[in-house]
């Protein structure tokens, strides 16, 4: 898993550098795209963001005192808050292709579309897991074994949450 | 859940929040006025900060064998301080 996760943080690693190269490039078109984004979206997606991995957190110290019930209980919310995410990013992509904002636009808004959709991707996945760690753990069995499991698919969705703190200040943020 | 609650991943918590706050209000003006290179390197430092919290407290990579924890720091470090540079060379 941590191999997994050094591979994503590199990519993503690039994604940052490319973005702030071009972003150099061309600053105005940068800063005015960034003006027209829904800020409030971000900040309020961020807050879910870091929300959902404090539970994960919480999460696995229920599951190392064996609270089956509880455990299960913080990754249910932790998916809650990533359902959360989901359905905000889905109103700002709406608002953005209904004002005629697309991929095509500009450099800054291909960059956007781009990383933040991939980075969806990594939020459904992450929820996927999320949901198989709420299973694994309303079970209420706990074992080396199931824990390191409930661990890793942890440590994913924090990774998750890490990408998300840098784009946001990346995209929303830096002037 | 009362014990729970007061592992230290919750404190950890409220302070990546806090520091949201403040970021968002360095990138809205705050306290930096139209000195908007500075407010960005206060942006990308936190950001970064915030990324290390999670890093430590919440992968628990505090209490990792050490090597991996070098290797996630040093992503935070060579990452953040790249990305600054590309963005000074900007300005």
């Amino acid at each position: 898993m941590w191999v997994f996760i050094l591979g994503d943080m590199l990519i993503f690693a690039l994604f940052f550098v490319v973005f702030v190269y071009y972003r150099a490039h061309d600053v105005p078109l940068f800063s005015h795209s960034q003006s027209t984004l829904s800020q409030g979206f971000g900040a309020f997606n961020t807050f879910l963001m870091l929300t959902s991995s404090w539970f994960v957190a919480l999460a696995i110290q229920a599951a190392r005192s064996n609270l089956g019930k509880l455990s299960a209980r913080l990754f249910a919310l932790a998916f809650l808050c990533g359902f959360g995410f989901v359905v905000i990013k889905f109103f700002e992509y709406s608002e953005k292709i209904h004002a005629g904002i697309t991929l095509t636009t500009n450099d800054f808004y291909m960059y956007y579309f781009v990383f933040t959709g991939i980075h969806l991707m990594h939020v459904l996945i992450g929820m996927g897991v999320l949901a198989f760690l709420w299973s694994t753990s309303r079970r209420g069995v706990f074992n080396e074994k199931n824990i390191n499991v409930l661990e890793s698919g942890a440590s994913f969705w924090h990774l998750v949450d890490i990408l998300w703190i840098v784009l946001f200040a990346l995209l929303y943020l830096i002037k | 859940m009362n014990s729970l609650l007061r592992h230290k991943v919750t404190p950890v918590w409220l302070m990546l929040i806090l520091a949201t706050v403040i970021s968002w209000e360095f990138g809205h003006g705050l306290g930096f006025g139209s000195h908007y290179g500075y407010a960005t390197v206060a942006i990308v430092l936190i950001a970064f900060i915030k990324v290390r919290f999670v890093f430590l407290d919440f992968m628990e990579l505090r209490t990792a064998p050490l090597p991996l924890r070098i290797v996630f720091e040093a992503w935070a470090v060579i990452v953040g301080s790249a990305i600054l540079a590309l963005y000074w060379s900007g300005t």
